[in-house]
């Protein structure tokens, strides 16, 4: 349990604070809506459906608001900017920032439910009151509004439902805004945007359609209250005396008004900033990236080195590329692999998907003569956002860090690592580091053979410089054969590995994760060691898991502090 | 990431919309709603849709994701063969499904989600895809060959295969052939 909190804490405390604010704003609606005596006459009409609409509403009205700020990534990369004196678990959680999204995404939907459910009460009783099938009181109360000096309480007029839904404002943006996150959400489930991203990227655009809609919904005043009148008009006795409202000097007729609209004031805070955060993005776009180099490695792996003026990073950051001639759209994530010591930005992008085919392809074609950097400014043009920060920008903040890498999930640690290479050559005093595990894990080594030459010239320099024990890497191969079994027995007493030509033998299978954790607290007790894993979520939750179990709440004892890129 | 399959979204989009006309119609016929049987016809037409589209389609390149426990919708659906099959089948029947939803509101939504599910699919099908079952590999082993069932014909140590040819020839090489057939009993 205080494993847990080590590493869980904070995160917990900030759901349990934004839940704690849902229930107490459901609540709280619920029986103003449910008590106040100014909608007496309301709840006459549509019962307790009023409270069961207007509760979800305020929770709808509050996480509107909260669903726009963790997408804007500029935002969140100024925060964090901000937050350099805060310890790094308060950065950390903005890291978390599109599982914050995805957890209030949830709640809008739930509460869309609830919603909309009570408005089709609602709508159905308003109209049943109106064709007079409940009682005197009801059908008076429906009849206001139609003669002089009366105001009226129930919006619906003398028409079908459906008629008066698709003809008032509430009813119509409803529907539609009801509709656009129906298919934002279908369309954001894991299998569409893991397989097919630009589905998902497009249609959540809609939210465009959804916010403006969110911003009129309210904009028609149906929801009505009783405004005070000279002489009062006193419920409990003119309640049973409807017939003679306006007749007798007690019981004037009842004046309503609806209620001011809010969500807009909600929202649109966080939507002034988003605007913001897309005017940002294109400014980036404006601005002149120029070609340093670009390398087609092995494998299908295009190296773009970048120059872009201004252009500041840190370790392990990532930004977004576009390529107009391909989408103007489209942004896609990559992790940079230069390190901040270096004058250029440079991404390895592999081919995997339509995007990264087409500007390989495109990358390849060159016109023959074009080939040079300055040329190909002309051919293809990019875009370049960034730099993002993630958490293993704080890989030199831990005395000791585990550094986990799946597959393509290298990439940040081909930054982090030339880092440390440049900062040894500088005897830099700010690395605080004092011992780096490198955990390399993947099906074929054949895609990365440009991490390998790094891997090797880091070795060399290490070795020179006396610092042997500094950097510990292992690399797991998961996926092999009996030939590769035999190629590797046959030269077993060979110096460097057959695989990466690397001083560190290669393993065959998975890391068993409880001796590696072991190993690493016995060699560091009193340690804090940071975990950081690019890779993917199954792997997270082992090591998540494994960070909590070997972590002692015990502050002499070593502490693990797991940390995690998102993509 | 490769060639968008719009059938997957589709998929998610009916079955999403099935829920939606599931819930409008239960909605409409326990508030005893005016025209509540559209609505009672609205809980059939969203349970209909519901186990239809719960099995999703095996997709043509990757990885499929399976949704928990589809195992048994997906034997019954595959069992209608190309009716279950043919998206533009699909197409046409969630368009028919969804119309009598449009005739009262606690439906409408669930009405028109299916609509743009149907429009999708028809999509999908114009793409040229199809809906293939997930269902788990089946094992096949080789059959052993012939020759592996015998024992061995020469003594250890064995010269490697493209020597053993030129042994008849030489008196030496002949000394490893078995002079006695040996044969499985």
């Amino acid at each position: 349990m205080g494993n847990w909190i080590v590493n869980n804490g904070l995160s917990a405390f900030i759901v349990v604070v934004w839940m704690g604010i849902n229930i107490f704003l459901f609540v709280w609606f619920y029986f103003v809506y449910y008590t106040g005596s100014q909608f007496f006459y309301t709840r006459h009409l549509i019962g307790s459906a009023l409270s069961w609409a207007r509760a979800p509403a305020a929770v709808l009205n509050f996480n509107c608001m909260l669903i726009l700020l963790p997408v804007c990534r500029n935002l969140l990369s100024l925060l964090r900017g901000s937050f350099v004196c805060c310890s790094r678990t308060m950065r950390k959680q903005l890291d978390k920032n599109l599982t914050f999204h995805k957890l209030v995404g949830y709640m809008i939907a739930l509460m869309t439910a609830v919603h909309t459910i009570a408005h089709l009460l609602n709508v159905e009783w308003f109209n049943n009151s109106r064709q007079g099938i409940y009682d005197e009181l009801s059908t008076d109360l429906s009849k206001l509004g139609d003669e002089k000096d009366t105001t009226f309480l129930n919006p619906h007029p003398q028409q079908i439902p459906i008629y008066f839904v698709f003809t008032s404002i509430a009813g119509l943006t409803g529907v539609v805004i009801t509709l656009a996150l129906i298919l934002i959400i279908t369309s954001s489930m894991e299998v569409i945007r893991r397989s097919y991203f630009e589905v998902f990227w497009y249609t959540h655009h809609l939210f465009i359609i959804f916010f403006a809609g969110l911003v009129f919904h309210g904009a028609g005043r149906i929801v009505r209250s009783q405004q005070p009148t000279n002489p009062p008009h006193n419920v409990t006795l003119c309640k049973d005396r409807s017939d003679e409202w306006g007749e007798i000097p007690q019981c004037p007729n009842p004046q309503f008004a609806g209620g001011f609209p809010q969500t807009w004031m909600w929202v649109i805070g966080p939507m002034v900033l988003y605007i913001c955060e897309r005017l940002v993005r294109f400014v980036r776009y404006m601005q002149t990236v120029r070609y340093r180099k670009i390398v087609m490695h092995p494998s299908k792996v295009l190296e773009l080195q970048l120059v872009k003026s201004g252009f500041k990073m840190e370790v392990g950051q990532y930004v977004f590329i576009n390529c107009p001639a391909i989408s103007q759209l489209e942004w896609h994530p990559f992790t940079m692999t230069s390190a901040p010591e270096e004058d250029f930005l440079s991404v390895h992008i592999r081919s995997a998907g339509d995007w990264t085919d087409k500007l390989i392809n495109m990358m390849q074609q060159l016109p023959e003569g074009a080939q040079g950097p300055k040329f190909v400014l002309c051919f293809l043009r990019l875009g370049v956002d960034g730099p993002f920060g993630t958490a293993s920008e704080d890989v030199f903040e831990y005395e000791v860090s585990m550094l986990v890498g799946a597959g393509i999930g290298v990439t940040p640690f081909a930054s982090i690592l030339k880092s440390i290479w440049y900062k040894f050559k500088e005897s830099n005093s700010k690395l605080r580091t004092r011992k780096i595990y490198f955990y390399w894990l993947c099906r074929e080594t054949h895609a990365f053979e440009w991490f390998a030459d790094l891997l090797q010239g880091l070795e060399r320099e290490m070795e020179e410089r006396g610092m042997g024990d500094f950097l510990t890497y292992k690399l797991y191969l998961t996926g092999w054969d009996q030939s590769h079994a035999t190629h590797v027995m046959v030269h077993f007493d060979k110096e460097t590995d057959v695989v990466t030509g690397l001083k560190q033998k290669t393993h065959y299978g998975r890391p068993i994760w409880d001796k590696e954790f072991e190993q690493v607290r016995e060699e560091n007790p009193m340690s804090v060691v940071g975990t950081f894993l690019c890779g993917p979520e199954a792997l997270a939750n082992v090591l998540e898991k494994k960070c909590a179990k070997y972590s002692d709440v015990d502050p002499r004892k070593t502490k693990f502090y797991f940390n995690k890129e998102n993509f | 990431m490769g060639q968008i399959e719009w059938a997957m979204w589709a998929n998610e989009q009916a079955l999403a919309s099935g829920l939606i006309l599931l819930t409008g119609g239960v909605v409409g016929v326990a508030g005893q709603f005016r025209g509540w049987p559209f609505a009672a016809y609205s809980v059939a037409a969203g349970v209909f849709v519901c186990l239809l589209e719960y099995p999703r389609s095996r997709r043509a390149k990757g990885t499929s994701v399976a949704r928990t426990g589809q195992y048994c919708f997906t034997v019954c659906v595959k069992a209608f063969g190309p009716l279950t099959r043919n998206y533009y089948v699909r197409a046409f029947l969630h368009a028919a499904i969804c119309v009598p939803g449009g005739f009262m509101l606690a439906t409408v939504l669930g009405c028109v989600c299916l609509g743009i599910a149907s429009l999708i699919y028809l999509a999908a099908a114009i793409r040229g895809e199809h809906w293939e079952p997930i269902l788990p590999k089946k094992e096949t082993r080789k059959p052993v060959p012939e020759s592996i069932k015998n024992p061995p014909q020469n003594p250890p140590p064995r010269p490697p295969p493209e020597m053993r040819r030129k042994r008849v020839d030489d008196v030496e090489g002949a000394a490893y052939d078995n002079p006695v057939p040996v044969t499985d009993e």
